[in-house]
């Protein structure tokens, strides 16, 4: 037995897994968004019949497919990625999480990818509605895929619907439905998508605006950041508000989570809500170096209770508070779970030697024992440093703080844009649409920030409270994990700069006079 | 309805869906073979262009059909999930990165300013279509010759060191290629990609020079596919096989087990039989009487065999993943599924497949129903790759 972890195999198995995964989040929130754009300016041309708004629509669909392509490539990596290095937990919850991974096939890939061909082959060989209906499905088909993804997703971060059973040494599904409507899927699910939508409205906006500084394709620029702008505001709006509540749902799920997002050390009744902080860079605890104080803050009072549990005299419990327990307010202490989890494994154990020699008895009493602390069974694995359950609190807090600054910035934006537009003068705001491209990295950046909150909040869980990522690991040689780590960076780097090479290439080539893919 | 059905029942209709898809994804990848032949069976730029978008309106069929046999394999059978992708790890991360590298291919060939220039590209379609091929098919190879690892669950228990399944070699699947039945069956299938890929090619192609080209790849192509997988059909209903008592769970060697399976399964029989027969047939009505409608006798012929060989490696109380580290770590379709509720609900949605196979049958049927020429690639309404 081997009496210490190989840190460096799990992180490197991180690394890899987040390198995949942004590589592949930077096309996914655009293919959702535009799926949707191009099927309102599609309706618009079928309900005019006016030709310039199908010339509008097939430039953006070009910008679609040479986005897709590319999310394809990098999406079918993480798919598998669960089997080839976090192979345990594959296995633990395999039962439920394979589920919606199946699911996402059968009802969403092969809709989006037939309709797609319909989209691009089909302009002269169907109907107008025909088409306009693929279009609209194609849309749907890709947001139907992150609905199961995301499904999968939040159940990780609150597994529910499910019971433990030690004669398979898994978790088993007791209730699909549990699983496809807890309130983290729907928060999940409904904040990703909706963040998805304004980030397309931004790019599509940005990329307009660059028309418009250029004095190019005016008429197009115009029109395209009128139905951007439109399907921007209500998204916006949208993401706010399913951020509000998906910050409710981690309050309520994973207080360690929420603690990270504010940098709370000592939980506090009317806690405040940091609006804008910075982070010393020497650790405040002295046995954890991921909890750090701030240097400079300024606070909204009572704002941090009222968000997390729509009272402003809810006790927000800190990172001390978890970690060392809190008995009025009836926290148990990391030091308890964990001796209660270790209890679970042992009890896990010990149900398997008992059944090997059939003592009903023994097995029985095994298995009350890990019932009764099974919620704790992951902290079980965290008896030789509990300062690992402490996420990274920096990246954690900068992460939600500007994603949460840039979303509000978003909305802010997407409102000016329409009085401009109403006003008549969004052609000479040269300021505003120099913003306007500015803005399509920020809406990357803060896209990018969101799952950097939603995953690094929450380690060092795989599922939250019942496997570690030590836990989840396959059991390879660390250097190959460096190997494909190396390999997919260069890859994936490789194929970003074709695409947007091509991407730049075609918006500087603009949408075609007539005809045209 | 599935919910009154039997675990056992459930394992095995799942085992039917799962030979199913994997059927249906050998038939696609009629892509990646033709992808092996653009330069042989397209001497011009044109030509060449022909091929690549007749092959590009198909792509992602089988790529999303290998999307949803990962997805459907891991729901239904989450321990083979666990132990083969995580343990024959650089087989399974050379295929995903020869799929990786076809998906931006089509899209990104002809664009202007696409950084890594058209060859490039075409070579990435070549590498997908040889790598893709061979190494699924010895994957799979694996499911009747064994794999080196070991599953012990309650490896769990061990907080320092808790991996359930391992893998016995540090080669980590490199070695399945030492095997000349898992390498046989990988060519075979890689031959095959390439006769269903000539077939594919000259049904929906029209363009007489490729005709042409198309009926000596053919010879060069059919007569190595039907070596290879004679040799890897005929060894294996001779072989012993990974025999399981359904009673004790015990997993043991079993003479001509395969071939048993099939005797005992006559239905399958007669699948397999006929799968081998439409493909000859296939093969045959092309070179012997020009026929560009052979793709449907081939296509079928190797979804009815494929689909048969994996009946064989699963049902009847066989394992389809053999331990060579320990027999009794052997992956069964008891031991490996998933739970019944998990397998019930799994087992409604299968329901919608034949919704998804109608719906993707009439969009093709509304944009695809006659064969591509040389003047499509200048109609400007369309996409080009």
């Amino acid at each position: 037995m081997t009496e210490a972890f190989d840190y460096s195999l799990i992180d490197w198995s991180r690394a890899q897994f987040a390198l995949t995964a942004m590589y592949h989040w930077i096309f996914v929130p655009l293919t959702l968004g535009l799926g949707f754009i191009m099927a309102i300016m599609e309706t618009i041309y079928v309900r005019t019949g006016n030709p310039e708004w199908k010339r509008i629509t097939k430039f953006w669909m070009t910008i679609f497919g040479i986005n897709f392509a590319i999310g394809v490539a990098t999406g079918i990596i993480l798919e598998f990625e669960f089997g080839t290095n976090w192979s345990n937990y594959s296995w633990f919850v395999g039962d439920i999480f394979g589920a919606p991974l199946a699911i996402e096939g059968i009802m969403a890939f092969f809709l989006e990818s037939t309709f797609i061909a319909v989209m691009f082959f089909g302009w002269n060989k169907v109907s107008k509605k025909f088409h306009l209906v693929s279009t609209w499905l194609v849309a749907f088909g890709a947001s139907l895929s992150a609905l199961w993804i995301l499904v999968a997703n939040a159940w990780m971060q609150l597994p529910v619907g499910m019971k433990f059973n030690p004669e398979t040494a898994r978790n088993e599904m007791h209730n699909f439905w549990d699983v496809l409507l807890s309130p983290m899927a729907v928060s999940k699910f409904t904040h990703t998508i909706s963040s998805s939508y304004l980030l397309a409205a931004i790019v599509v906006i940005g990329i307009s605006s660059w028309y418009l500084l250029r004095k190019r394709h005016i008429v197009f620029a115009k029109r395209s950041i009128v139905v951007a702008a439109v399907f921007g505001l209500i998204t916006s709006i949208f993401t706010i508000l399913t951020g509000d509540y998906s910050a409710r749902v981690v309050a309520q799920n994973q207080p360690m989570k929420f603690a990270a997002f504010e940098g709370l050390y000592v939980g506090q009744t009317r806690a405040p809500l940091v609006a804008i902080g910075v982070m010393s860079t020497s650790p405040e605890d002295p046995d954890n170096e991921n909890i750090k104080d701030f240097v400079f803050k300024i606070e909204i009072p009572n704002f941090l209770s009222y968000m997390a549990f729509q009272d402003i005299n809810a006790f927000v419990p800190g990172i001390r508070d978890l970690m060392e327990g809190n008995e009025k307010y009836n926290i148990p202490s990391a030091a308890e779970k964990i001796a209660r989890g270790k209890l679970a494994i042992d009890a896990l154990a010990e149900f398997k030697l008992a059944k090997e020699v059939q003592d009903q008895a023994k097995m029985d009493e095994a298995r009350q024992i890990l019932d009764e602390n099974f919620r704790y069974f992951g902290y079980g694995y965290f008896v030789d440093d509990p300062s690992r359950l402490v996420p990274s609190v920096p990246i954690t807090f900068y992460s939600f703080h500007i994603m949460v600054a840039l979303g509000m910035w978003f909305m802010m934006f997407f409102a000016i844009v329409l009085l401009l537009v109403y006003k008549g003068k969004i052609s000479q705001s040269k300021f505003w649409l120099t913003i306007g491209i500015v803005n399509i990295p920020l809406a990357y950046i803060a896209s990018q920030s969101g799952w950097i909150t939603a995953e690094m909040g929450r380690q060092p869980w795989v599922i939250q409270d019942l496997m570690p990522t030590m836990a989840a690991v396959s059991r390879l040689d660390t250097n190959a994990v460096i190997t494909t780590f190396i390999l997919f960076g260069v890859v994936f780097t490789t194929l970003l700069i074709a695409e947007l090479k091509i991407m730049f290439k075609q918006i500087k080539i603009g949408p075609k006079q007539e005809g045209g893919h | 309805m599935f919910e009154t059905f039997e675990l056992y029942t459930l394992q095995q209709y799942w085992w039917i869906i799962i030979s199913l898809l994997a059927s249906l994804l050998v038939f696609l990848m009629f892509v990646q073979g033709g992808q092996t032949l653009i330069y042989q069976l397209g001497k011009t730029e044109t030509e060449r262009s022909l091929i690549i978008n007749t092959l590009g309106r198909k792509w992602e069929l089988t790529f999303t059909t290998l999307v949803t046999f990962g997805g459907a394999f891991f729901a239904s059978f989450p321990l083979f999930y666990s132990t083969s992708f995580g343990g024959a790890y650089w087989v399974w991360m050379a295929i995903l990165f020869a799929f990786v590298i076809q998906a931006i291919s089509y899209e990104y060939r002809t664009k202007p300013a696409n950084f890594l220039g058209r060859k490039t590209y075409e070579v990435f379609l070549f590498l997908n279509g040889l790598l893709g091929t061979i190494l699924i098919g010895t994957a799979v190879g694996t499911f009747f010759n064994g794999a080196n690892f070991s599953v012990d669950k309650m490896n769990l228990t061990n907080i320092y060191d808790s991996a359930i399944s391992r893998w016995e070699t540090p080669f980590h699947g490199l070695e399945a290629v030492l095997n000349i039945h898992n390498v046989a069956l990988g060519l075979s299938v890689f031959f095959l990609a390439r006769v269903l890929g000539i077939l594919y090619i000259v049904n929906s192609v029209n363009e007489e020079n490729i005709f042409v080209r198309a009926r000596k790849q053919m010879w060069y192509n059919a007569v190595p596919f039907l070596v290879f997988f004679l040799y890897f059909v005929i060894h294996l209903l001779l072989k012993q096989g990974f025999a399981v008592n359904p009673e004790t769970g015990v997993i043991f060697m079993e003479k001509y087990k395969y071939l048993h399976n099939l005797l005992q399964m006559p239905v399958v029989l007669v699948l397999f039989l006929a799968g081998v027969a439409g493909v000859l047939y296939g093969i045959s009505s092309f070179l012997f009487c020009r026929s560009r409608k052979a793709i449907w006798f081939g296509g079928t012929g190797t979804v009815l065999a494929v689909f048969s060989l994996l009946l064989i490696a699963g049902l009847n109380n066989t394992a389809y993943y053999p331990s060579l580290h320990n027999l009794q770590h052997s992956l069964t379709i008891r031991n490996s599924s998933s739970s019944h509720y998990t397998l019930t609900a799994m087992s409604y949605v299968s329901l919608f497949v034949p919704v998804v196979i109608a719906y993707i049958y009439v969009a093709w049927k509304s944009i695809n129903n006659k064969p591509i020429e040389k003047s499509d690639l200048d109609d400007d309404s369309t996409h080009i790759y």
